[in-house]
């Protein structure tokens, strides 16, 4: 806790910390405000092929392997909960419990990156993947094509905002380790796990549209 | 200090609800309803992402203006689909008359 003294938290154009933590939260807000309509524009775009395909789009999503897209739920929500965690040692002073949820969000968050690239492997194996080398045999080869695509979007644009929230959980790591948090100062946890939480509600999303509708009729 | 974290009690019951309605959602996948599916899929979805945002991102204890900003958000995404959708949906309309 020496640190303290040395390293302030506190930004010289702000009164006091909680002047600082309250901008600083409804800062991040907005960004997230900006990342709904950024994730908005594909799900608009997933809407209008799948009204207008519906038949198509319920057999091609049978594809998908519903089993990852389950476990791969239950791991991101697992990491939701590790981060809540660690934002709850960092207000609680608990340093130990801080760097040991922050450890076990990065490990979930690998674990789900790991298994969804294990999807897109198969995918590539099974030629799913539009491009030269797309095949898909029937008469919904055009849909196909256009379902894949924007499954790729979707989950390849949720995968690099987990890339980047891997990074900045690695940081944080490091910096709870150096001991820049206090219970009076943790903004960066608490900004970072808003972010994580964010990420974690567009897959909420993603995994039924892509994976669950139209599985009943397998 | 305003902010507020919740105990781990309460994070914990909020883990293990979303764990259920996600099996709950896998499971009812199978079941044809029909077009219900897919609004009972969405809706569970809804309840998941409310749960989180409420007490993991702490919105529901969080300062007015923070829910004006999720709020606006989700306006300017109900426009967007809503607009585009009243171009795709009718075009059918108009070539047939």
């Amino acid at each position: 806790m020496s640190t303290r003294a040395v390293h302030t938290p506190l930004a010289h154009h702000f009164e006091d910390l909680e002047h600082q933590r309250s901008a600083a939260t409804f800062g991040m807000w907005i960004f997230l405000a900006t990342e709904i309509l950024f994730f908005g524009g594909m799900f608009t775009a997933y809407t209008i092929y799948r009204s207008l395909h519906p038949l198509a789009f319920a057999e091609i999503s049978q594809h998908l392997d519903i089993v990852l897209g389950t476990v791969n739920t239950a791991v991101l929500i697992g990491s939701s909960f590790t981060m809540v965690l660690a934002v709850y040692g960092a207000h609680t002073d608990r340093r130990t419990m801080l760097i040991l949820c922050l450890a076990l969000t990065l490990l979930l968050g690998l674990a789900f990156l790991g298994i969804k690239f294990t999807e897109y492997y198969h995918k590539f194996q099974e030629h799913h993947v539009p491009g030269p080398f797309f095949n898909y045999p029937g008469p919904f080869g055009r849909e196909a094509a256009m379902f894949f695509s924007l499954y790729f979007a979707m989950t390849g644009l949720h995968a690099l905002h987990m890339i980047i929230g891997v990074g900045i959980l690695s940081i944080l790591i490091v910096m709870s380790w150096k001991g820049r948090f206090t219970s009076e100062y943790h903004n960066p946890v608490e900004l970072s796990g808003l972010y994580w939480h964010f990420v974690d509600i567009v897959w909420i999303f993603l995994y039924p549209l892509l994976y669950l509708i139209g599985r009943h009729l397998e | 200090m305003s902010e507020k974290v919740l105990s781990i009690s309460t994070y914990t019951v909020i883990f293990i609800a979303l764990l259920v309605l996600t099996g709950t959602t896998c499971w009812v996948s199978y079941l044809n309803l029909g077009r219900l599916n897919a609004v009972v899929a969405l809706t569970i979805a809804l309840c998941k992402a409310l749960l989180v945002a409420l007490y993991f991102m702490h919105l529901r204890y969080s300062a007015r203006l923070t829910p004006l900003v999720v709020v606006t958000a989700l306006f300017w995404l109900a426009i967007l689909i809503w607009l585009t959708l009243s171009d795709y949906l009718t075009r059918a309309l108009m070539t047939s008359s």
